[in-house]
């Protein structure tokens, strides 16, 4: 086993100011980034606030940036790292600052709200959901999401425009349409809500321009623009821009 | 003194895992106004990281299934010490319970004809996890999550504000419970965020917070598992049930020593993964207890056959319950056949093809490739016992999940005890959640309705040293009473490591009478130093108070172990004597209750011989005549004490 | 750029006042900016080409070969190709190179193609040039208005794109003749075409508008078996539309600059038989 001194850069501050304090730091072998933090708190800087869970890449706590990346300081493995590199570490730089690597990501909670729920089917109780795996596959994907909000960090729509945030709902909650106009038994159409349009009009899709950020950070390795996003941009046209779709359905509707 | 922010809500929920999501889910639609408590963020509960599933008796994928099949599955993965009306309430509704997440827009994997698809796991005699992939637990806490904020969008559209009636009170930490009389009062808490003070007065509170393990060294918990539930139950006047109950999971992983204790799900095994020494045996034939004989494979061949033709071949021993395997895997560690780093091998390599273990195990693959290096469709992992579950907890009604003794608290989920008996089966943790949050709001919001005239009043003073204890470690540089000037205070850091590695070498996964009286000598020294732990910086977001404040309860928590691992002189489930091996039958309607030795509530009482806790024995009820003939009289025998049987 | 001696910046985006205060517009230490360099490069270098060879109106075509920027051949003025694919639908009105007319619409296929959009947004606007480095832009609305919300209609030029893919096919099977106009034969340009057309027809069925009309705009997919099949073979060549585009576009300018090399006499054309 061997252990090495690495030089860390953490930015700590809150709202007034902060800045990116240097440290030395002992790292042992197979340690990843948020290990190095935590030994910080336990020797050198008792109060520098962090979030994290699990440890395990599965609950999305400890978001952060590391040399400038969007990442999970629980899976950012020091190996990646030369032994000279000096590792900085900053908060999430899309939301406001609260100390240290905490952010305020209420952000995220207000646009998750924004988005209607799932609609079950009437004539359905509970114990009579029949549905068939591949029906549910592509749904199933975007549920992986573990909420790290990293494509919401690094998403430039939000991140370089402040003034965007209100009508864009960012890569998590469009897929979150996504997700729920997949959804193989979700009613929403029958309820008067058509997904396809609002994912547009009100949830701002027409405001990502499809550079893949979000797809390159996710710790889950979602495929979140193939399979979500440009899908749901389809299907976005599918209602306003298609008019044999939009003759189809009319024709349709009225024979039903 | 502080200036303390107030609020008034018909139905507090400490805790937003299963449990207590759950619960505010089911108190809101009963009408009470509900406000939910969390230190973490919404939806990053210790749920996210259950792996396996949710075992239901449903029958999808084996007809045979019948809530009372996942009945007597319970009790025999317990030992017959399980709370049998709690057994039985959640074998009946677990069903219900999992078909509802459905119509709330989760997505489980299915089967061939659509339904929710079930699978195999340790203890369960039939198929019986509903799953999504190895992540069930996020499914479940999303889903929870999700069915709140259409609760909120429902709110939105009637009262035009989405917290009128449900609010999450994230990054928020419940440091007592307060009471007018014998009654719940409310709660007192801080913001992580502002470190500021607050109180929601409440004639119903129901404590949710899950387990206890950041008491211990090696654990597959999260930094929230510091046992706040359990305390302030204690604190609050409520006993705490068989603490001496802990399960530690088989399977976590051993390297590299920073992730050490991160789960590896037991699906791994239930789909087929098979557990060997370093000489290659497939060592679980060698630990099948007598009373476990009848029910699991004798050879290899017969075992594999039963993947394929589980109706005509016995199970690998590889399922037995939790606490078999994790006894067999320290045996064979301590007998010299570990893999290098001291655990045993898991290998699905050998066993399904590379595409298979992908799909069905996705995140098993990911964490292992990521946090070690390992590519298990090629090589074997290697794992070892961690602390998992805590079978014990809060002492609660099985009907009604009040706690005893406090009228207005409830308790749900892992902080509850008596459900598991002396160990839980894998699938029932998320089971017990839904069944017990879902009661637990129930009756906490049909309490509150019946009080809406006569609120129990919050008591200032109760306020006030509510505050003082919670800004003491700002001060704590002066020296203690008795002591010489100039010690500088104590590293809370410093502390909880040595209270984890006392309570993991001392009180762990085998106990020794001599091993357990040396850690209440050194929980008795901890308590006294953690009186003077000291913090620095300011109140906004700091780790270091935070985790301060939360020494007092893994101290009390670990104390309740300790004692109770103590007094009971057998090993039975979580709880394994190396000086008494045998399971009594004398001990088998025994429970031990933890109760402060202080009932005012104060901890001033720092005496390490006396400590903070009393134990008292009680004699269960004997389990319901209906219920006892499900099972077969042989079976019966090796449980239960001759009078029990003929009663 | 940030000096790094404001007190608190506070100029909009990542250097807004409420986010850390941190001067660097980013922090990234790999070569982020080779990735849209390179693909600006890459894109110039075709952009250059063609326009070249589009505007050049000569040595576009040697008997079997037609070049794929001037198939099919519409105007008065092209070359005379036996058996096509020429048809004078222009009439002698028009006065400039016939290519211009139909590559309109593969330009317009690529133009609006989910990828190529993610790449030049990237290489050319720099909106954003790479992962968590600060755009240069004040204000940015996406596709959100005129003129890039006419990205939408990307699916009609993928129709379009099945057309001239079958342009091309043929093509590809009139090369099947020697330069005398005999069939089967085979030359090396006969190869070139092959792969071209492969490439190109790989290419269009990739497209993200390919895989939804065949499939991905259904709810059930167990209900429409052959389509949730079709979805999935395209699917798995959707995952491969970035490598299909640049593919097939080096694959399209070699198989045009292969023409203009015999058509202009400098090579000539090995026939295999």
């Amino acid at each position: 086993m061997s252990s090495y001194k690495a030089q860390f850069k953490v930015w700590r501050g809150d709202v007034q100011g902060g800045d990116l304090e240097d440290f030395t730091v002992e790292v042992n072998d197979g340690e990843v980034v948020l290990d190095i933090i935590h030994r910080l708190q336990a020797t050198q800087a008792p109060d520098l606030a962090v979030r994290w869970n699990c440890k395990a890449g599965k609950c999305g706590s400890c978001s952060a940036e590391v040399n400038g990346r969007p990442r999970l300081m629980c899976m950012t493995r020091m190996s990646v790292f030369t032994r000279e590199e000096t590792i900085t570490v900053t908060p999430l730089r899309a939301f406001p600052v609260v100390r240290d690597l905490v952010t305020d990501v209420g952000f995220n909670y207000e646009k998750a709200r924004e988005v209607p729920a799932f609609v079950p089917p009437a004539d359905l109780g509970p114990g009579e959901y029949r549905m068939m795996q591949e029906d549910v596959d592509r749904s199933q994907e975007f549920r992986k999401c573990i909420e790290c909000f990293l494509c919401q960090d690094t998403c430039h729509v939000v991140r370089d425009h402040e003034e965007n945030k209100r009508a864009f709902a960012g890569p998590r909650f469009l897929m979150r349409v996504a997700e729920l106009d997949m959804h193989p038994l979700d009613a929403a159409e029958d309820s008067g809500l058509d997904r396809k349009t609002t994912a547009q009009d009100e949830h701002g899709l027409g405001y990502c321009n499809i550079t893949k950020c979000c797809t390159e950070v996710c710790p889950e390795g979602i495929k979140i623009t193939d399979n979500a996003l440009i899908p749901l941009k389809e299907r976005a046209v599918d209602r306003k821009y298609d008019p044999l779709v939009w003759l189809g359905s009319k024709i349709r509707r009225r024979s039903s | 003194m502080s200036v303390v922010d107030r609020q008034e809500w018909d139905v507090v929920v400490v805790g937003a895992g299963g449990a207590g999501l759950r619960a505010a889910i089911e108190a809101r639609e009963r009408g009470a106004r509900t406000a939910v408590i969390c230190k973490s963020l919404f939806g990053k509960a210790h749920t996210v990281m259950a792996e396996g599933g949710i075992a239901a008796a449903m029958a999808n994928a084996n007809e045979h299934d019948s809530w009372q099949v996942h009945f007597r599955d319970t009790m025999r993965g317990g030992k017959f010490l399980n709370q049998w009306r709690m057994a039985e309430l959640h074998a009946q509704e677990a069903p219900q319970r999992v078909w509802e997440l459905e119509t709330w827009g989760a997505l489980f994997d299915r089967t061939k004809d659509g339904r929710i698809s079930q699978r195999n796991f340790g203890g369960h005699e039939y198929p019986r996890l509903a799953h999504v992939g190895d992540r069930t637990g996020l499914e479940l806490i999303r889903t929870l999550q999700q069915k709140i904020v259409s609760l909120q969008q429902q709110d939105h559209r009637e009262t035009g504000d989405y917290e009128s009636r449900l609010k999450v009170f994230q990054e928020c930490t419940v440091t007592r419970v307060l009471k007018d009389g014998n009654r719940v009062s409310g709660v007192f808490g801080y913001e992580r965020e502002s470190g500021r003070f607050f109180v929601l007065e409440a004639p119903s509170v129901v404590i949710a917070t899950g387990g206890i393990g950041k008491s211990f060294k090696v654990t597959s918990n999260s930094w929230e598992y510091t046992g706040d539930g359990h305390a302030l139950a204690l604190l609050a006047g409520a006993p705490l049930l068989n603490m001496e109950f802990v399960q530690f999971h088989p399977t976590g992983m051993v390297w590299p020593p920073s992730v050490k204790g991160i789960l590896v799900t037991e699906s791994v095994r239930g789909d087929g993964g098979v557990l060997r020494n370093s000489e290659g045996k497939r060592f679980m034939f060698d630990y099948i207890p007598d009373v476990f004989k009848e029910k699991y494979a004798e050879s290899e061949e017969e075992g594999d056959r039963w993947y394929e033709d589980p109706d005509h071949n016995r199970r690998p021993p590889e399922l037995l319950p939790r606490d078999e395997v994790a006894r067999a895997i320290n045996s064979e560690v301590k007998a010299g056949r570990g893999s290098p780093h001291g655990g045993v091998f898991l290998d699905v390599s050998t066993r399904m093809p590379a595409e298979v273990i992908k799909r069905r195990l996705p995140s098993m693959y990911h964490q292992f490739k990521e946090l070690a290096d390992v590519d298990i469709t090629a090589e074997a992992m290697e794992v070892g016992p961690t602390c998992h579950y805590v079978m014990g907890g809060i002492a609660v009604d099985s009907d009604t999940a009040a706690a005893r003794g406090v009228p207005g608290l409830y308790a749900a989920g892992e902080v509850a005890g008596g459900m598991h008996g002396s160990n839980r089966l894998g699938g029932n943790s998320l089971s017990d959640l839904l069944v017990f949050g879902r009661r637990a709001g129930l009756h906490a919001a049909e309490y509150a309705a019946s009080l809406a005239f006569e609120r129990p009043a919050v008591d200032d003073t109760q306020v006030d040293s509510a505050a003082a204890e919670a800004l003491r470690p700002f001060s704590a540089e002066g020296p203690a009473p008795g002591e010489e000037d100039g010690r500088p205070p104590e590293n809370p850091y410093t502390l909880h490591q040595e209270l984890q590695q006392a309570m993991n070498d001392l009180v762990g996964i085998i106990r020794r009478e001599a091993e357990m009286a040396q850690a209440l000598e050194k929980l008795a020294e901890l308590r006294v130093r953690a009186r003077r732990a000291g913090v620095e910086g300011h109140r906004q977001f700091n780790p270091g108070w935070h985790l301060a404040l939360d020494l007092r309860n893994m101290l009390l928590v670990s104390e309740c172990v300790a004692r109770a691992a103590l007094e009971r002189t057998e090993s039975r489930g979580g709880h394994t004597r190396e000086d008494h091996p045998a399971m009594e039958r004398t001990w088998r309607n025994i429970n031990l209750l933890c109760r402060l030795t202080d009932p005012t509530g104060g901890l001033a009482a720092t005496d390490p011989v006396r400590g903070q806790i009393a134990l008292t024995r009680e004699t269960t009820d004997p389990i319901r005549a209906d219920l006892l003939a499900l099972f077969d009289k042989e079976e019966l025998v090796k449980y239960l004490a001759e009078e029990e049987l003929y009663e | 750029m940030a000096t790094g001696t404001e007190p608190h910046p506070n100029s909009g985006g990542v250097r807004s006042g409420t986010r850390a205060a941190i001067t660097a517009p980013h922090l990234r230490t790999d070569r982020w900016w080779l990735a849209p360099a390179v693909t600006a490069a890459g894109l110039l270098a075709f952009v250059v080409y063609s326009t070249w060879r589009a505007f050049a109106d000569t040595d576009y075509y040697a008997a079997p070969y037609v070049s794929p920027f001037y198939s099919p051949c519409l105007a008065e003025r092209c070359e005379t190709m036996r058996s096509g694919p020429n048809w004078e639908i222009f009439g002698g009105w028009w006065g400039i190179s016939p290519a211009i007319l139909i590559l309109v619409f593969p330009l317009g296929f690529r133009l609006t193609c989910y990828y190529y959009r993610k790449a030049y947004y990237r290489g050319f606007w720099a909106s954003p040039p790479a992962c968590a480095v600060a755009e240069p832009h004040k204000k940015y609305t996406g596709e959100t208005r005129f003129p890039l919300i006419l990205q939408n209609i990307h699916r009609y030029f993928f129709y379009a794109a099945i057309v001239v893919a079958g342009i091309l096919t043929y093509d590809t099977v009139l090369s099947f003749r020697d330069e005398h106009y005999a069939w089967g034969h085979m030359g090396l340009g006969t190869l070139v075409f092959l792969v071209n057309i492969t490439l190109i027809w790989a290419y269009t069925l990739s497209c993200h508008s390919c895989r939804h009309i065949v499939g991905g705009q259904l709810k059930h997919f167990s209900k429409h078996p052959v389509r949730y099949k079709a979805w999935q073979w395209v699917g798995k060549l959707n995952a491969r539309h970035m490598l299909l585009a640049w593919a097939s576009l080096v694959s399209v300018a070699l198989a045009d600059f292969y023409v203009y090399l015999v058509a202009s006499g400098a090579f000539d054309d090995p026939r295999l038989f």
